[in-house]
């Protein structure tokens, strides 16, 4: 397990190294900052609830980037063979490399707390769903990281990795937005696999045991996945 | 030390290692010798549990493959062909990230690497990125990412390709100064090579071994050969064959090409006398006109060749 440790902190500093992670994160803090501020005043109310309301769709075309390059890199240079050959198991590279992808969302999501700082000098702020929200977040970029880190063991091209990505964090966001297309039968069924459903909730502060064990569980299926296609391949 | 029985491996439906068997005992230099995409890292990529075997088994000191693969990496060091190492890390970061996973405590990294760097003579890149070296440096760097954890078992594919001659002979001078206490399997295309670090052969074609024993037994089965190429004028390959095969030694007499009457051929000869004298005194007392007369002495290059084409 010592591995997993060494092998997070190579893929999170090396996040910094590169533009890539600066350029990620002015890319997000630019579109939500201005989604979030355009309508701010309009509404005249001292709360986050349209930033967390945008967030699920904002993350589901940024985070797949992160996680993009953290396998797909790996096995079209080569390194892949001289990782694998050093005493590591599929779990330590995998479990390093989302801890990795989780905390650059997370390090994404700091500068944004700014936001509830400033808006609680305008008004009175209700700190429960600011706090349910950021908590909401990081686990939805976990969850989100986790599914890019699937989508990267597939391909050894970081482009479709990032494509593949993105659009099952589309459909996990916007599925509950479009229920109306579907029979009532399978309704309820595709609500509870719906990410924006379960973040909603877990923003306005209400922190249900469900939808936190849905975005875990999320995190676990990506990792799994991203196992089993490793075992396949190698 | 290293028990390899049957391994075969298949891609799809191509076979690209076929039941080979070896066994390698402690302190011995294997060269894997082969031509391209004969099966050479594929072997290497199995024993060192990369890829798994189709069928087969690895054993190393008394651990299996499919059971104790962590503890078999444990005992190895691998540098693959063309040593892919990270390109954004600073060599000192990425010989430091490679001490933390092999487990090394903080004071025996330090000196491990300090020796490491002696060894490979690396010191004056340590603080440039692996991407911006050159080949012979980025191979250095691979070395002492391999001996990092003072492996028993060292397994390196094609150590040498893609360098300068200058560059090849470095690498070659760390192998053999590191090889006294290690077991080290290589693999090369190049003959020379392979004679001059290994002390056993096995050469290796379409998947199978072909031939597998010590370099000094393989190079005396060469010496006992020799070839001589003769041109002549006015005649014909039979009466060359009628003349000179009589002689005692002489194999095989065989027509090479023949161009404006000129016929050059080359004649096998096996025994440990020089047959050029005999040969000449044959062709005197004819009326042939000689124009060329040379010894070819038979070297593991021939050999090679041999073998790896009969299979074709």
């Amino acid at each position: 397990m010592r591995q997993v440790k060494y092998i997070f902190i190579r893929e999170f500093s090396e996040y910094f190294i590169s533009p890539i992670a600066y350029i990620v994160i002015s890319i997000f803090l630019l579109i939500t900052g201005w989604f979030f501020f355009s309508s701010f005043f309009l509404s005249n109310q001292a709360a986050l609830r349209a930033f967390f309301l945008l967030l699920p769709i904002t993350f589901s075309f940024v985070v797949p980037a992160i996680p993009m390059r953290l396998l797909s890199e790996e096995i079209n240079i080569g390194t892949y063979e001289t990782l694998l050959t050093l005493p590591v198991t599929f779990r330590d590279v995998l479990l390093g490399k989302f801890l990795a992808a989780t905390a650059f969302t997370t390090a994404m999501l700091v500068p944004t707390l700014a936001y509830p700082i400033f808006i609680s000098f305008l008004g009175d702020i209700d700190w429960g769903p600011v706090i349910g929200g950021y908590i909401g977040a990081i686990l939805l970029g976990a969850a989100f990281s986790s599914i890019g880190l699937f989508a990267s063991s597939l391909t050894r091209n970081q482009i479709i990795a990032f494509i593949i990505g993105m659009v099952i964090c589309f459909f996990l966001t916007l599925i509950d937005k479009m229920l109306f297309f579907f029979p009532s039968s399978i309704v309820g069924f595709l609500q509870y696999i719906a990410a924006g459903y379960h973040f909603e909730n877990i923003s306005k502060g209400i922190i249900d045991s469900r939808d936190i064990i849905y975005f875990l569980s999320l995190s676990f299926l990506g990792l799994y996945g991203s196992h089993l296609i490793l075992q396949e391949k190698y | 030390m290293i028990n390899v029985q049957s391994l075969t491996k298949y891609y799809e439906d191509f076979c690209a290692v076929d039941q080979i068997n070896l066994k390698i005992k402690k302190g011995e230099i294997l060269g894997l010798l082969g031509p391209n995409g004969a099966g050479k890292t594929t072997t290497l990529r199995m024993l060192t549990g990369f890829l798994k075997p189709t069928s087969g088994d690895i054993h190393v000191k008394d651990f299996t493959i499919e059971e104790n693969s962590l503890e078999i990496k444990k005992l190895m060091g691998y540098l693959p062909e063309s040593a892919p190492l990270y390109h954004e890390m600073l060599v000192y970061d990425y010989l430091t990230y490679i001490a933390n996973i092999r487990e090394l405590d903080t004071d025996q990294k330090n000196k491990r690497i300090n020796d490491l760097v002696d060894l490979c003579g690396i010191r004056e890149v340590m603080h440039r990125p692996i991407g911006e070296l050159s080949k012979g440096y980025n191979q250095r760097v691979g070395l002492a990412h391999a001996m990092m954890n003072d492996p028993e078992i060292l397994v390196l594919d094609e150590p040498t390709s893609g360098l300068d001659p200058n560059q090849r002979v470095e690498i070659r001078e760390i192998i053999r100064r590191i090889s006294k206490k290690k077991t080290i399997i290589l693999s090369t295309h190049i003959l020379s090579e392979a004679e001059a670090t290994c002390n056993r052969i096995a050469i290796i074609n379409k998947g199978k071994i072909i031939a597998d024993d010590k370099t000094e037994s393989l190079k005396k089965a060469a010496s006992g050969e020799y070839f001589i190429h003769i041109s002549l004028k006015n005649t014909s390959l039979q009466k060359i064959k009628d003349k000179l095969g009589s002689i005692s030694g002489i194999v095989k007499i065989e027509k090479e090409n023949s161009t404006n009457k000129i016929i050059h051929s080359k004649i096998t000869c096996r025994t440990d006398q020089d047959l050029r004298e005999d040969i000449y005194r044959e062709i005197k007392k004819t009326d042939w006109t000689l124009l060329e007369l040379y010894r070819e002495a038979k070297t593991l290059e021939n050999i090679f060749r041999e073998l790896t084409k009969e299979n074709e």
